[in-house]
């Protein structure tokens, strides 16, 4: 376990305007640190999706600081908030978000090529992150030739795949049935074990419990607890319910 | 391949009957432009193709002759003092004018008449496909274009017909001198030339001048003007430019191929440009995602521009196959479209600026993407 890779101090999020103006974060402290998987946990419109945009540097908090791997984002333009993401953190969200008309490698290969990275070496490292996903056999498929379970899978190679300090994951099991979704969240809590990674992930589902090292619950913008995600899972075994849902 | 060309391309090819739509359009709008052009060019050539197959270094005519047709008079009698100049090697009178083709069945048409000394150099009859030029020394020998034909009424040498009342005879056939008038030129001799626009013996239209080799063609030109102040005296190269000036711009007949060029230029700019952006529209998701996965926006300008490019180098080569077919089946014609491959590779640039300003919706389009809507 090691320090902060994307910290959050005092996040107040004020969307809208005039009558329509609603308090999303009133004030959020969070700290993603490397080597552990977080669970941000919560129900509908608790503002778990607010907080993900603004600790993923896509949203600005209207109060509040963020800082990313060390860096400050507190009056950074877009362009480089583009690049904070593009050299800190990686996504994975709900729908996947391949690109329809790219191969599962060329999917992984284009966050490489954002950055950048010659297109040689981009593949090679595209097949490698295939291959920590168990997807190497499927290097030349397209999204629509892959189950769902498949098609998370090679999202969570294409975050990966640029060795982000951070990887954000919103709802990445919420599309799947029970055995995909433990898939994904096994490896998830693989990528979380090494040291100078962390990774959040936004849900609602009570099953991804056992794999997380620390659960925020945040309720009306607001964290309103922070538990040990091993002594939680202790809590639910006796239910023998983790995963088998 | 850069992924983003990978990216840009398959998103373009992706969705075929967009596709095909968008290349529908920009192979029209450049097709368009191409054929307006290139008549453009191909009447430029034509208006003065006599010009140019004038054996002349310098013509002398009326002050303020607009074109060869213009049958302004001059001086016939000068021919002497012309060449008396330093520099002069020959000074031949050129007769041109409308006059009237009485045709065996009593038909009349209009011809243009062009008449040089034959013994000299001049403006003669070229590309003969049948006879000589020797035969217009006969009494009633004239030369034709055997497109003409039918507007002539007759069907090959030997043909009979008048003109002013003077009987004439078919000695001789040229292939593919045609005028953008549409009435037929006539190649006779200078006397006989005369007679037939009807001018007195001591008149001309033009002197075409030849200069000795090395002469200084301003210095003869300055003695030309101090014997005729009434005179202007041009080089080919002048004279050519102010004819083909008048009946492109003078007219407004090249006003309107312009036109229908600019025409082209924007119907292909607005289907190029609404393509590019519904395109952009429909993979917006993928824009923002590209944009949250840190992308900047100058990587995503790129996938748009490659798009533009592709649509453009694309729909060129379509339209460039079609503007080939379309050079080949006028090359005889009345007015044949010319595509010279400075024209092709204007075009093309053309068509490259075109779809490039296209995208210019589609990156507006993109500018605005927040890349929070993958979250929803």
């Amino acid at each position: 376990m090691s320090g902060a890779v994307l910290e959050a101090i005092a996040i107040k999020k004020v969307l809208g305007h005039g009558a329509g103006q609603v308090h999303a974060l009133r004030g959020v402290d969070l700290a993603l640190r490397g080597g552990e998987l977080t669970l941000l946990m919560g129900p509908s419109g608790s503002g778990k999706t607010t907080l993900l945009s603004v600790l993923g540097c896509m949203l600005t908090p209207t109060s509040g600081t963020v800082s990313v791997a060390g860096h400050d984002t507190a009056n950074a333009d877009p362009e480089t908030l583009a690049r904070l993401r593009r050299d800190h953190i990686g996504f994975i969200f709900q729908s996947y978000h391949l690109f329809p008309t790219l191969t599962a490698s060329e999917n992984i290969q284009l966050a490489l090529d954002v950055r950048g990275e010659a297109s040689d070496r981009a593949k090679l490292r595209a097949h490698e992150a295939l291959a920590r996903v168990g997807l190497k056999h499927k290097i030349d498929s397209f999204p629509r030739e892959m189950s769902g379970g498949e098609q998370q899978r090679v999202a969570i190679a294409r975050a990966i795949v640029s060795n982000p300090s951070a990887i954000l994951a919103d709802e990445p099991t919420a599309a799947l049935d029970t055995e995909n979704g433990q898939a994904i969240m096994a490896i998830l809590a693989d990528i979380a074990k090494e040291p100078g990674r962390g990774v959040l992930v936004v849900t609602h589902d009570t099953r991804l419990l056992p794999y997380a090292d620390r659960i925020h619950r945040i309720e009306d913008g607001l964290i309103v607890g922070v538990e040990n995600g091993a002594a939680r899972a202790a809590d639910l075994r006796p239910a023998a319910s983790v995963g088998t849902h | 391949m850069p992924l983003n060309f990978t990216l840009a391309s398959r998103n373009l090819f992706h969705d075929r009957l967009r596709f095909v739509a968008t290349m529908v359009g920009i192979v029209f709008s450049v097709v368009l432009v191409m054929v307006q052009m290139g008549l453009y060019l191909g009447f430029g050539d034509m208006v003065t193709r006599m010009i140019d197959h004038a054996d002349a270094d310098l013509w002398v005519m009326r002050d303020g002759t607009k074109c060869f047709e213009d049958p302004s008079l001059i001086d016939a009698r000068k021919q002497g003092a012309y060449q008396a100049i330093d520099g002069v090697a020959s000074a031949e009178p050129l007769v041109i004018g409308f006059s009237d083709w009485h045709m065996a069945n009593g038909a009349i048409t209009p011809v243009f008449i062009v008449g040089s000394n034959l013994d000299g150099p001049g403006l003669k009859p070229w590309d003969l496909s049948a006879g000589s030029v020797d035969t217009l020394k006969g009494e009633e020998g004239v030369i034709v274009d055997k497109t003409y034909y039918d507007r002539l009424g007759i069907d090959g040498l030997g043909a009979k017909a008048e003109i002013r009342g003077q009987p004439v005879q078919v000695t001789g056939l040229t292939d593919g001198i045609r005028s953008f008038t549409t009435t037929p030129y006539v190649f006779v001799d200078m006397s006989r030339a005369r007679t037939y626009v009807g001018i007195p013996k001591t008149y001309a239209n033009y002197f075409l001048v030849k200069l000795k080799p090395g002469a200084d063609a301003k210095q003869v030109e300055s003695a030309i003007k101090a014997q005729s102040p009434k005179y202007e005296v041009m080089t080919t190269a002048e004279f050519r430019e102010r004819s083909r000036t008048f009946w492109l711009f003078g007219t407004g007949a090249g006003a309107a191929l312009f036109a229908g060029a600019i025409l082209g230029v924007i119907v292909g700019t607005v289907i190029v440009a609404q393509t590019l952006y519904s395109s952009t529209k429909d993979h917006i998701d993928e824009f923002a995602t590209l944009r949250a996965m840190g992308s900047s926006n100058r990587y995503i300008y790129t996938v748009i521009i490659y798009q533009a490019l592709l649509n453009a180098v694309v729909g060129f080569c379509f339209a460039a196959v079609i503007g080939m077919a379309v050079v080949y089946f006028t090359r005889s014609g009345a007015l044949p479209v010319v595509i010279t491959p400075w024209l092709m590779g204007s075009i093309f640039l053309l068509t490259v600026v075109m779809c490039i300003a296209s995208a210019f919706t589609a990156i507006l389009k993109v500018v605005r993407i927040d890349p929070v809507v993958v979250f929803s």
